[in-house]
């Protein structure tokens, strides 16, 4: 349908009362796009120190139905996990994005663990999977997709435990923006996510586990001397 | 839909009359005011990112023709396509065409306002494919055969017990006597039935808050994670989305979403941000194998270098809804098309004209809330006037007014008459309600009077008054 887009695009130069963008115009919009440049920052998060940042995280987190364990090292989270489980009185079976970052834990120190490394199903009642980052000023966990990170992973499960690493804090989405510029290419998918699924549909009453996990439990390792 | 704009007045009346709206609309009235302030609380810096919102919405609508080429070409960089329609039914039929490229039974649906705008579950069905709304909201309504009330809460106008009457009626597969008393267990039931849909279906529609030029990412917000199961399960994600949604960069979008969330819901950031950027790749293990990407103009670059351009900055958060004592008298329905509340009182007309429409610009007490809560302080009260003139001036408001005014307007540039016939007025109305200081009913105004009482004047005008008071300073000085 070219010929819908012409007269669109005709349209909207006609309205504005000009045709294309004359070339300084032209190149200081261009220049706009690639400049990446911040707007303006709220100083919750901007402000403070890293440990500082974290403590945020952890606070906007929770405020949002998200429950955090923290643990020293990797070798603490099998047992996190564990725990949470069984306190929720869930099965211990859980699948996992196959995702290098996960592989550092010793997870066998935890036979009791019933792992399944791949794609979620529809049968999956839990599921672990890391993070790319944390956004310390809502509690938002940034995951992007990728051939070990399956989108679906962070949304079938009925329970998402995310293992997150106090150095993969940040202060704000354009801190995420940077980092995920510096890893390389544009995944598929970018997910923002502060707390469990919810509504408010019928009645605006709070219930959560909408359609994706009804529980969000972080295991988060302190790894930055926050 | 088929719009009843035309039918406004007898439509609020109804709503009026309507015990279970009415019961409804009050929860309705407090929760997300009282949210959005608190949230608002807790950000100092939100006045100043209004600011910035609206400088970049402007800033967009200044090149709106190059970060649209932009958007496209990163699109399909990706590997993703773009179609542009200029109507409703050129999105319609793109949408149909690209669901029979891929032999598509079933089609699940994020929340989507062009989608409703388009009517396309209407047009899906009538050529046999079945679309599944997945927004809780909206699969209520969908199974009512209703249209949503609200453009964030599509089944705000409903009580549970009217939802709990729908899913026994439609989910014939559960026992009929089954406990559905709290919203809970109806968010449990409608999550089962959901998933099987999710599971099977075979294109994904969503919406988009926002395009993003720099990536040619689409964007949607959602709390439940559906409009996520929509797009990452089937062969196809296609995103609904017009024109004037593009924004340069990620960084622009954070800007927005930190206004959105707040002025739409009262949260710091609603559950789930999903930036969409083509189809699956060649690695990945899931997501969609096609990503289309459909833009609607259907009228809206008319608005451009008009009075109604800043209308174009509205992120449809809906806090101008929240916080109309008219929507919250009435809801949305009312309102007769898609759009409802003061935005849709201003956008309504634009998009299926002032003839159809002129009821809803005059829907309005002109309080001035939901210019002063809108993130993007699009100016709506004066909108509104400006379609009441146009109203006027197309001969389209009733005669009854019209003729009211051109009495008025007489009187009116004719000082010494307009003093003489107000002050008689006040007289005789002060002489009759002396009494009781106030009118039941007056001769001409049962309008007025048939809702409230008319007070009384004290037996002086304005004017009288005044040129006493006038006399009485002269005297003293």
């Amino acid at each position: 349908m070219s010929e819908a887009r012409d007269q669109i695009f005709g349209d909207i130069r006609a309205r504005l009362g000009r045709g294309r963008l004359d070339p300084a115009a032209n190149a200081a919009a261009e220049e706009r796009l690639n400049a990446h440049r911040r707007n303006l920052v709220p100083a919750r998060a901007a402000s403070l120190d890293h440990a500082g940042q974290v403590a945020l995280f952890i606070a906007e987190a929770q405020a949002v139905d998200t429950t955090i364990a923290r643990v020293a090292n990797a070798g603490d989270v099998p047992g996190a996990v564990a725990d949470f489980l069984s306190s929720q009185n869930l099965p211990a079976r859980l699948v996992m994005t196959p995702d290098p970052k996960l592989d550092a834990i010793p997870w066998d120190a935890r036979p009791m663990l019933e792992l399944r490394r791949g794609r979620a199903e529809d049968s999956d009642a839990a599921g672990i999977t890391g993070a790319f980052a944390a956004i310390a000023e809502t509690g938002t966990l940034m995951l992007i997709s990728g051939e070990l990170t399956p989108t679906r992973n962070n949304f079938l499960p009925d329970t998402h435990i995310v293992v997150l690493r106090a150095s993969e804090v940040v202060a704000c989405y354009e801190d995420g923006w940077d980092r995920l510029r510096t890893a390389g290419a544009m995944p598929r998918t970018v997910n923002f996510i502060t707390g469990p699924s919810r509504t408010g549909d019928i009645e605006q009453r709070l219930v959560l586990g909408a359609h994706g996990p009804r529980r969000l439990h972080i295991v988060l390792i302190d790894d930055a001397g926050g | 839909m088929e719009p009843t704009s035309h039918a406004f007045k007898a439509n609020a009346h109804r709503a009026l009359g309507d015990a279970n709206l009415q019961r409804a609309m009050t929860m309705m009235r407090t929760g997300f005011p009282e949210k959005r302030a608190q949230a608002i609380a807790r950000l100092p810096e939100f006045e100043a990112l209004r600011d910035e919102g609206i400088a970049i919405k402007n800033h967009v609508i200044a090149h709106l023709d190059f970060y649209l080429e932009r958007f496209e070409q990163n699109v399909v960089a990706n590997g993703g396509k773009v179609h542009w329609c200029r109507t409703a039914q050129e999105a319609r039929e793109t949408v149909l065409a690209l669901c029979r490229a891929l032999d598509a039974k079933t089609v699940t649906k994020g929340k989507s306002m062009v989608g409703e705008e388009i009517a396309i579950n209407d047009f899906l069905e009538k050529n046999g494919i079945t679309p599944v709304e997945t927004d809780l909201g909206e699969y209520i309504v969908q199974i009512r055969h209703e249209p949503p009330s609200h453009i964030i809460a599509p089944a705000v106008h409903l009580v549970k017990e009217q939802v709990a009457d729908s899913f026994r009626a439609t989910h014939t597969h559960l026992p009929h006597d089954r406990v559905l008393e709290e919203p809970r267990v109806m968010t449990d039931e409608a999550r089962s039935v959901l998933r099987q849909k999710f599971l099977a279906a075979d294109v994904g529609i969503t919406g988009a808050n926002f395009l993003i030029a720099e990536t040619g990412s689409s964007i949607i917000v959602t709390n439940e994670g559906n409009g996520d199961l929509t797009q990452i399960l089937p062969k196809a994600h296609i995103v609904l989305a017009s024109l004037e949604k593009v924004v340069p960069t990620l960084e622009d979008a954070s800007t927005m979403l930190r206004l959105l969330a707040r002025s739409a819901t009262g949260q710091e950031f609603s559950t789930y941000t999903t930036v969409s950027t083509g189809p699956r790749r060649a690695t990945d293990t899931d997501g969609p194998g096609e990503y289309h990407v459909v833009i609607l103009d259907n009228g809206r670059s008319a608005l451009l270098g008009g009075e109604f351009q800043d209308m174009l900055r509205c992120i449809r958060c809906a806090a101008c809804l929240n916080h109309c004592p008219v929507y919250g008298a009435i809801g949305g329905h009312a309102y007769g098309w898609v759009y409802s509340g003061p935005m849709g009182a201003v956008l309504t007309p634009t998009l299926i004209g002032i003839e159809e429409a002129g009821n809803l610009p005059n829907a309005s007490t002109f309080c001035g809330r939901c210019e002063s809560v809108c993130p993007m302080r699009i100016p709506l009260p004066k909108m509104m006037r400006q379609w009441r003139e146009r109203e006027f001036s197309k001969r389209l408001s009733p005669a009854t007014q019209r003729w009211g005014l051109a009495l008025w307007a007489f009187a009116a540039q004719r000082p010494v008459l307009y003093r003489q016939v107000s002050a008689l007025a006040a007289r005789v109305l002060g002489f009759f309600g002396a009494g009781r200081g106030r009118f039941r009913a007056l001769p001409l105004a049962g309008g007025w009077t048939d809702m409230r009482d008319m007070p009384a004047p004290e037996g002086k005008s304005f004017m009288t008054l005044w040129a006493e008071r006038q006399r009485k300073t002269r005297r003293v000085s």
